[in-house]
């Protein structure tokens, strides 16, 4: 058997095993996503919303459906990594992987695509329900499919390095707790960056995900606070350098191999 | 010539925390052979497996597998190889089945082509009716055989199993015994740590003794075994016995007042015990050696190399 089938069918086989886990423990990993963005739906675009008026020369609720969007991907691809390579090494199943001839890089792709089949499926949830809310048309099909593929990537790979370096259940939640709620909140997902002063607006243009926003903002309104070609352009050198980084600690085996 | 199922060169491995657990052992496991890798806890047995298997990364020496350097040709090297660990190491969430066919993923096989052998592995380790019960739920002794089937849905050439017996009741480890037995005759080469002597006495026909990181004997069985100087063996008598007189040329104590404890050292023959018994009007109901063969000698070695 060759070398490059054994790594297709293990890259399969890694894919299938994410997909199932996450749809079996549906009610943990699709349902609460749900859930969440119906109420911000309700809450913040239809009741509080109607007060608001337009954002970004469009209403409110229109505004805010994008980020919601991606946050659901972003929060998604990054917990589904984190916690299924986590669980992994926890119970020690990683281990199946390590008396394989699986490569890092097959391993690697392979949770990255259940990562990012999550991401999907819940930014897919979340945009059937926005449509009870709101109209959506789309203005650029290639951006939109660029900058939800690329976040969900880039935000798997997170999710992957956060779980290599994980010692316990705690230190998966930090990263997201701390760092990517925080900046998802104040990455433009309810706010135009115009509405900010100078100083703030500037510390703003720091935060990945307000370009990640903005970029899947244009991609279905057609208006944003950032320049969508750097930021699809950002998206890959990150996914780049970070994924060299995973490969890397897959190599060495740390926290897999003693 | 066929080359070694398992060949380790100066392997050494000392951890982070600066304990050494191996101080560069050679071993050499022909192809076929059913090999017991023994010594006490923390000697470094599982080290050495670990490395073999991928799971624990070597200081300096090599170790090869059926002729493929573990680091250098890594996936020639696993595909040859199976694992059975110490401790459960699967997804305790998954179903039994999909266990199995997973791993047989990891080594190129789809889930059609594993069918078969999952099937047969599962029914021949009588786990078949539990296929569809998440691994959880499964006794002691299923989870230690859902290793074994893991390990060999890719037929290995070599299979490796870490204690594979350790808390299996008797009736089950025979069993186990037995699946192993047909294995290695059906020629795959069988590599085992255990704890329990009288089975790598029952099973291997070759030995490695390990302590403190070092091989201190490696033969085979029957040799080691053709080492043993003395024997033990309780005796219990028909009658009690108040006084034991001088046995002579053997050492024989009281052990209760119908039970006595003769040690015979080899070249001397049980006859002459039961002549000295018989002369002195004692008469045996049973006989039954005082501990494993095996295990006297692996007991005498390791204390002569602490010493």
């Amino acid at each position: 058997m060759t070398d490059a089938r054994i790594q297709w069918v293990a890259f399969n086989t890694i894919v299938t095993k994410e997909v199932r886990r996450f749809m079996r423990i549906w009610q943990q990993t699709l349902l609460p996503p749900a859930i969440t963005m119906t109420l911000y739906f309700v809450i913040f675009g239809q009741l509080i919303g109607s007060r608001i008026g337009d954002m970004g020369g469009v209403n409110y609720m229109s505004f805010i459906v994008p980020g919601l969007i991606m946050m659901s991907v972003i929060t998604n691809s990054y917990g589904n990594v984190a916690s299924s390579f986590f669980s992994n090494k926890w119970q020690r199943s990683v281990e199946e992987l390590m008396v394989s001839p699986v490569r890092p890089i097959t391993i690697l792709a392979g949770y990255i695509s259940g990562g990012v089949a999550r991401g999907i499926a819940t930014g897919a949830i979340v945009t059937l329900l926005s449509l009870y809310f709101t109209h959506l048309q789309i203005h650029n099909l290639l951006v939109v499919v660029l900058v939800i593929l690329l976040s969900a990537i880039l935000f798997s790979i997170g999710g992957f390095i956060n779980a290599v370096f994980a010692t316990k259940f705690d230190d998966i939640a930090i990263i997201p707790t701390f760092v990517i709620t925080p900046l998802t909140y104040l990455g433009g997902v309810f706010y135009s960056i115009d509405l900010l002063p100078g100083f703030w607006q500037t510390v703003s243009m720091f935060n990945p995900i307000l370009y990640m926003v903005n970029t899947f903002r244009y991609g279905i309104l057609g208006v944003s606070d950032v320049d969508v070609w750097f930021s699809l352009g950002m998206l890959v050198v990150f996914i780049l350098i970070f994924g060299g980084f995973s490969l890397r600690l897959l190599h060495q085996g740390k926290g897999m191999r003693h | 010539m066929k080359v070694p199922a398992l060949l380790v060169r100066d392997l050494s491995k000392v951890y982070d925390n600066g304990f050494q657990a191996l101080k560069g052992i050679s071993l050499e496991v022909e192809q076929g052979d059913f090999f017991a890798l023994l010594g006490p806890n923390g000697a470094g047995k599982s080290t050495t497996l670990g490395i073999l298997s991928g799971l624990v990364q070597k200081t300096s020496g090599s170790a090869e597998v059926m002729g493929h350097d573990v680091n250098k040709e890594t996936s020639y090297a696993r595909r040859d190889l199976g694992v059975v660990p110490q401790e459960f190491n699967f997804n305790q969430f998954e179903k039994v089945y999909d266990i199995v066919v997973t791993q047989a993923g990891y080594f190129g096989l789809t889930v059609a082509e594993a069918a078969p052998q999952a099937e047969k592995l599962l029914r021949a380790l009588d786990l078949w009716e539990k296929r569809d019960e998440p691994s959880r739920m499964l006794s002691g002794g299923m989870k230690r055989r859902l290793m074994i089937a893991r390990a060999l849905i890719h037929k290995p050439k070599v299979l490796i199993l870490d204690e594979p017996t350790a808390g299996v009741d008797i009736e089950l480890r025979r069993s186990m015994w037995d699946f192993m037995q047909d294995l290695n005759k059906a020629g795959t080469t069988i590599i085992l740590t255990t704890h329990y002597l009288e089975e790598a006495e029952q099973l291997c026909r070759n030995i490695a003794i390990i302590n403190h990181g070092e091989i201190i004997q490696s033969t085979s069985v029957r040799e080691l075994l053709g080492q043993l100087n003395t024997e033990t063996f309780i005796l219990d008598l028909t009658r009690p016995v108040s006084d034991i007189p001088e046995f002579d040329g053997f050492s024989v104590r009281q052990v209760t007042a119908d039970s006595l404890e003769a040690e015979v050292t080899k070249g001397q023959s049980l006859n002459g015990l039961f002549a000295e018994l018989d002369s002195r009007g004692i008469e045996v109901r049973s006989m039954r050696t005082k501990s494993n063969r095996l295990e006297e000698m692996f007991v005498g070695l390791v204390r002569e190399d602490n010493a």
